[in-house]
């Protein structure tokens, strides 16, 4: 990370940058990792709806999978990922497991 | 309440509170910020007190907020909060406000509203500003360490109530925020919990829509792995178990009245549909102390307030 340089600050303590905390790659917090089983999802927005990071994204369009068509799909940004597990706690189909960090 | 959304698909897509924010893995307030962006949406300034929620997310020179976002200290919020309300109001007048209706969001931790920011929470109530003030309740002051505060409850552990043979924990009972807003006769108060995020953005909405004739107040359950001391993934279910066991009770202030919201309204229609205290307590570890008889005495004060607001409910 390269610093700014100090008359590039604006003064005040303003931040100029909304949403600029991406920078901040939190995924390394994790210890376990949590992979999502396409198979079992029943694309019910659980997950996607409780994660405190708003990293499970969810994609619209048209996803077969064993021969069952769904609308939207549910995947992981573990660029922020910290690995709370609540997904996978709260995943009414057990779809989602918890996995050591390599 | 106004039920803007009825299930989980209306529920709003675009996030204004970005990932790379330093609240813990797990945390309950997180979740609220991100529900309370989502559906408050971008015409909106937040106002936050010092805490959790203003530490984690604008760690200088970056922010996880997408909105206007406003950190003055932890005893005026609520103030500095009724100062852009009445900047608004005059540039409105004035013609020069261009960005139509704006909501202005304070939100407050329990240690910024039960605490240190009492007063001027009061005095903006009081002078009837156009503000939704966001309690996000996580029952200690959390990121200095686990200090008790006035949301904190009976026989909880904190670094501060420390558990030995002159105390158990927290001497005092929870104080009861939602009675000193509703004194205070705002259109609109309401609890919510972070477990049930239907009902959560439908009063979210609400709120914001009744600042229109002036302040409202939400006071939202969010636990903390880390200051209740239990495993992270746990949050959500600890929220809910918050609200089935009856110790965290789900309702609104409409205007001088008041509505149980269910689960709440089932339990006290049916007292066995409420489940017992100890499964809310038995997996946290500020309450691992308690004896059976502890326990029991907790569970009547719990009774207790169902009764209480079911009264207060049939007036
Ligand atoms: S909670 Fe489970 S079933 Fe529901 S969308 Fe997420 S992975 Fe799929
Ligand atoms: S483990 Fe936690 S942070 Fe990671 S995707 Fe699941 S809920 Fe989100």
């Amino acid at each position: 990370m390269s610093l700014p340089k100090v008359h590039e600050i604006p003064i005040g303590g303003i931040i100029t940058e909304p949403g600029s905390s991406r920078r901040n790659l939190t995924g390394g917090w994790r210890s376990l990792k949590p992979i999502i089983h396409d198979d079992r999802c029943i694309r019910c927005r659980i997950c996607w709806m409780y994660c405190p990071e708003g990293t499970i994204k969810e994609t619209k369009g048209e996803f077969v999978v064993k021969g069952r068509k769904y609308q939207y799909k549910y995947e992981i940004d573990y660029n922020y990922c910290k690995g709370c597990g609540i997904c996978a706690h709260e995943c009414p189909t057990k779809a989602i497991e918890m996995v050591p960090e390599a | 309440m106004k039920v803007v959304y009825k299930a989980i698909w209306d529920l709003p897509v675009e996030e204004l509170f970005a990932s790379g924010h330093r609240a813990c893995a797990g945390c309950g307030p997180a979740i609220a910020m991100r529900w309370i962006t989502k559906t408050a949406g971008p015409n909106t300034v937040v106002v936050n007190a010092t805490g959790c929620m203003e530490v984690t997310t604008t760690q200088y020179p970056e922010t996880a907020w997408m909105v206007p976002y406003l950190h003055v200290a932890f005893e005026n919020a609520a103030a500095a909060a009724s100062g852009v309300d009445s900047a608004i109001r005059v540039t409105s007048k004035k013609g020069l406000w261009r960005s139509g209706k704006t909501n202005v969001i304070v939100i407050a931790g329990d240690g910024g509203t039960y605490d240190i920011g009492l007063q001027s929470l009061s005095g903006m109530l009081e002078r009837g500003h156009h503000v939704l003030y966001i309690l996000y309740d996580n029952e200690a002051y959390m990121n200095t360490g686990i200090q008790r505060s006035g949301g904190t409850p009976r026989y909880a552990w904190t670094t501060t109530t420390p558990v030995g043979r002159a105390i158990r924990g927290k001497i005092q009972a929870k104080k009861d925020i939602m009675g000193i807003v509703m004194a205070h006769r705002v259109p609109y108060a309401a609890t919510a919990s972070i477990s049930n995020i239907i009902d959560m953005s439908n009063k979210i909405k609400t709120a914001l829509e009744y600042t229109e004739e002036g302040p409202t107040f939400l006071h939202i359950m969010a636990p903390c792995p880390p200051g209740w001391r239990f495993p992270e993934e746990r949050t959500v279910e600890a929220a809910r178990l918050a609200v089935e066991t009856g110790y965290f009770p789900l309702y609104e202030y409409d205007h001088g009245k008041i509505r149980l919201n269910p689960p709440t309204s089932n339990m006290v229609a049916d007292p066995k549909r409420r489940k017992p205290l100890r499964e809310f307590l038995k997996f946290q570890g500020r309450f691992a102390h308690l004896t059976d008889a502890e326990i029991g005495e907790l569970e009547k004060e719990v009774v207790a307030n169902l009764e209480y607001l079911a009264k207060l409910a049939s007036l």
